[in-house]
């Protein structure tokens, strides 16, 4: 079984909860269970408030654009901005005790932590590109 | 509508926020800052937090547990938090922040602590 939704998101923060809700539609529409739900809502909710906040700034003129892919092998999930990009590994690590009390960066930990697969590449297009992978959920 | 319920009690000098809802990025962690930021304004700085009744939280909902600790460790209070489900638990393991937080799953328990 393969199924493909797109969606275009202006960049607020509307599109959190706009991209969470299709997540979870797309995830229980495929018969995937609520293990399944509880990572991928939050996998969304990071991925997409990364790209409206860091990636677009805000920027009314660009949109986010999210990609769910069912699968044989499980669910992907593609989210791309039109920001300027970044290092993920430059990033801090927010369980470093200097970082512990910082009020923002855990975002990117979570998607790690409860997807198998997460990477960034940059668009020949512009902008960046997290394709995240869950496993599981045989169709 | 908002996404989150905070109501305030009192017990002795400890001021306890019942948190029903979602804190999440946007109107939740708003919120709940403006809660914190008010109490603290009016001298109240023993605060105990309930998650008990948050079904969802995301890492903008943690970074502002997380700044609500700070804010009140600044004005010389505390913050501790009570009935964490097990999602909530889960995420502040992976942050490694239950080494930082006070959590408590009894409210009596938890009052008592501040003494």
């Amino acid at each position: 079984m393969s199924e493909t939704k797109e969606l275009r998101l202006p960049s607020r923060i509307e599109s959190v909860d706009e991209a969470a809700s299709q997540a979870e539609t797309f995830v229980k529409d495929n018969g995937l269970g609520d293990d399944f739900v509880s990572a991928i809502d939050l996998a969304v909710r990071e991925s997409v408030a990364n790209a409206v906040k860091h990636g677009n700034k805000f920027d009314p003129e660009k949109e986010v654009e999210v990609t769910f892919l069912r699968s044989p092998k499980g669910v992907e999930i593609v989210v791309r901005d039109f920001g300027t990009g970044f290092d993920p590994e430059a990033l801090p690590d927010p369980t470093d005790p200097a970082n512990l009390l910082k009020a923002n960066g855990r975002g990117i930990l979570f998607m790690r932590s409860f997807m198998d697969e997460v990477q960034w590449s940059s668009h020949d297009g512009g902008g960046m590109v997290v394709r995240m992978r869950k496993s599981g959920g045989e169709g | 509508m908002s996404d989150i319920t905070i109501s305030e009690r009192k017990a002795g000098d400890v001021t306890i926020l019942d948190l029903d809802g979602k804190v999440t990025i946007g109107e939740g962690s708003v919120a709940l800052r403006t809660t914190i930021r008010r109490l603290l304004g009016d001298g109240k700085n023993k605060i105990l937090m309930n998650l008990g009744g948050v079904g969802y939280i995301d890492s903008s909902g943690i970074g502002e547990l997380v700044s609500s600790f700070t804010a009140v460790n600044k004005e010389g209070g505390t913050l501790k938090l009570l009935n964490l489900t097990q999602k909530i638990q889960d995420l502040l393991a992976i942050t490694k922040l239950l080494t930082v937080f006070d959590v408590y799953d009894d409210e009596g328990t938890a009052l008592s602590s501040f003494n």
